[in-house]
């Protein structure tokens, strides 16, 4: 994509630094090994792709990183934050003032018409639902929605206005760190290519921080840097599509 | 927070009509039961309510109740009046008499005979005629439901016409005339009241050798009633009640020994359980529905306090109105019924308290369910399509 060679190289600060960082489920013969001592940085007005086959830890690696899941050893700070170092509370706290998310099966709450679910990060941080509301519209129209959108309820729109609306919601706190997880999967390829353009239009702005999780290969022409896992490690990180699809050729 | 928390209960209509409708099956039907059972209880001592003025009833020590006529020797008043405390004291009489209806059957009545002199005893409210004309040969006063109702006379078209004033009537074999219609509370037996001065009821009474049913008794003023009784009862050897220690008498007995207590408990019990069964379950898959969304609130930086309280605000809403509802129907059915037939049925704010209180219980325990979910759901959660 000609857009992502007229980008310059990476300058940002480092948003999510992470160092040998191990994650297990179970105990004993049953344990799960999902992360085995992930190294990995991604700096801000980035957009770092995780890629690899199910299973292989990407849906946990960015858990840890939102900051939803512990993990179990090595180090990991977000914004020089360690959310083992944090409670419950702090961490909670932390993800809702800093941390936007874009979700695979969008989870809009379907009682709330669009610009309300759009408002409800801000609701969370303490702002009145009114001027939330007021602000969410502000966001909406950013994404392209109309005031009868606004006022319509999730399941009265298509997978790809949803996906709008999940990506408003995950911007209008202004968080500086967004995670997605396989926001284009449940879309059609052309919606997806939209819903791309859009998060890297307004996601990689104001020394924000992306983190994607995909299986799409067609928009891994949208990241910075793309983050390949396998087996609960990071195997390779390339800077371009291409890049990617040498080194698979070569693995092969 | 609570914005979100409504619109989500709102929005759920089926589940949210589900809910509803369970906690306001509930609270009808322990508000109803209850109001029920409460006015039957108030009826076992009307009597006592209707014969306002005594501070102390003597009866004999065998009577366990109010209802519980134990005849008394007919000079035990005079014995009572020479009581240091008391200003004074009059007998009365109740028993239960037949009264021969104009198409032959007969009809049992309460029949109060009240002192000559005072009349003290006689009903409050008056309809027709005068407490007074008592005085008059023969005379009685009959109570307006039992006139219109059972004592009334049935013509051949099937249609009944009220007992009225200046209207012959057999009492026990005795001719007696209706000389007014009074109001009185609904008794427990649902039986017509006649009232005539005690003379009379002598007279009307089966041949006995003992008549007084009670001896009303006023203290003087300034008195300790409760010293009063333990003197009276000194002095007669006779049982001598305060009017709210009767009306405890009475009204424990019939708790203990009939079996209306357990009857009306299962009712209100069922409509407990029943609350418990549909609004909890279905308070329950409300939560499971949306733990989804708790979960990408929990993500998105919603605190379990926030969460907890989403939830309760939810399950009060949903509460408030089934308890308004099922306590709106219940006194609207309450007093319908009360006023087109003789149901009993009191609502003192104690029992809307009670039913209240049920009603809580039920939402907060369908709430803990879902509260438990929430609270124990990982925000990791979201990411698991």
């Amino acid at each position: 994509m000609s857009n992502r060679d007229a980008r310059p190289k990476l300058q940002g600060k480092i948003a999510v630094g992470c160092k040998g960082v191990t994650k297990t489920f179970g105990t004993g013969n049953s344990a799960v090994h999902a992360l085995r001592g992930i190294d990995l940085e991604v700096r801000t007005n980035e957009l770092m792709m995780l890629v690899g086959p199910s299973g292989c830890g990407k849906t946990t690696l960015i858990s840890v990183i939102a900051g939803v899941l512990r993990r179990d050893g090595g180090e990991c700070t977000v914004f020089d934050q360690d959310y083992n170092l944090m409670s419950e509370d702090k961490t909670t706290s932390f993800r809702g003032m800093n941390i936007g998310f874009v979700f695979q099966a969008f989870n809009l709450i379907p009682s709330l018409t669009t610009a309300e679910n759009v408002a409800t990060p801000l609701i969370i941080n303490g702002m009145k639902p009114k001027p939330a509301v007021a602000k969410a519209r502000e966001m909406l129209d950013r994404v392209g929605f109309d005031d009868r959108m606004m006022r319509s309820f999730p399941p009265d729109l298509s997978g790809g206005q949803q996906q709008r609306v999940a990506i408003a919601r995950a911007l209008v706190h202004g968080p500086r760190f967004i995670v997605c997880d396989e926001p284009t999967s449940a879309l059609d390829g052309e919606t997806g290519h939209k819903v791309m353009e859009l998060l890297r239009r307004l996601g990689c702005v104001e020394n924000r921080a992306l983190v994607v999780v995909t299986h799409d290969s067609r928009i891994y022409k949208f990241a910075d840097r793309i983050a390949t896992m396998e087996d609960g490690r990071i195997t390779t990180v390339v800077d371009s599509a291409a890049d990617l699809k040498v080194i698979s050729q070569k693995t092969i | 927070m609570n914005f979100i928390a409504l619109k989500m209960l709102f929005g759920d209509r089926a589940k949210f009509i589900g809910i509803v409708i369970g906690l306001t099956f509930a609270s009808l039907l322990i508000t109803q039961q209850s109001a029920i059972f409460a006015g039957i209880m108030t009826r076992t001592f009307s009597f006592l309510l209707d014969v306002g003025l005594p501070d102390i009833w003597v009866v004999d020590p065998r009577a366990k109740y109010i209802d519980d006529i134990k005849p008394m020797d007919d000079n035990a008043y005079l014995q009572v009046r020479g009581v240091e405390g008391v200003k004074w004291a009059v007998p009365l009489y109740k028993g239960t008499l037949a009264v021969r209806l104009k198409d032959g059957t007969y009809q049992s009545c309460t029949v109060v005979g009240l002192d000559d002199e005072t009349l003290m005893g006689g009903p409050a409210t008056m309809v027709s005629g005068d407490l007074s004309y008592l005085r008059r040969s023969g005379a009685v006063i009959v109570d307006q439901t039992g006139a219109a109702g059972k004592l009334a006379h049935l013509l051949p078209n099937g249609k009944s016409v009220p007992l009225r004033v200046g209207e012959e009537m057999e009492i026990n074999d005795n001719e007696a005339v209706v000389v007014g219609i009074c109001k009185v509370s609904q008794t427990f037996q649902n039986v017509p009241v006649i009232y005539m001065t005690y003379s009379s009821a002598t007279l009307f009474a089966p041949g006995q050798r003992l008549l007084l049913s009670f001896v009303c008794v006023k203290a003087m003023p300034g008195q300790n009633l409760h010293s009063l009784c333990q003197r009276i009862e000194r002095a007669t050897h006779l049982r001598a009640y305060t009017r709210n220690e009767f009306k405890m008498v009475t009204f424990l007995y019939y708790l203990k020994y009939t079996g209306m207590p357990i009857n009306f408990l299962t009712a209100v019990a069922l409509g407990f359980l029943v609350g418990i069964a549909i609004s909890g379950q279905t308070f329950y898959n409300f939560t499971l529905d949306n733990l989804r969304y708790f979960g990408t609130l929990k993500a998105m930086g919603a605190r379990n306090g926030m969460l907890l309280r989403m939830i309760l605000l939810q399950a009060l809403v949903v509460g408030g109105i089934g308890y308004g509802l099922g306590v709106g129907a219940a006194t609207a059915w309450g007093m319908y019924m009360g006023a087109h037939t003789q149901l009993a049925f009191r609502l003192p704010w104690h029992l809307l308290v009670v039913s209240a209180v049920a009603v809580l219980v039920i939402c907060l325990s369908s709430a803990a369910l879902s509260i438990r979910k929430v609270m124990k759901l990982e925000p990791a959660v979201v990411f698991r399509s």
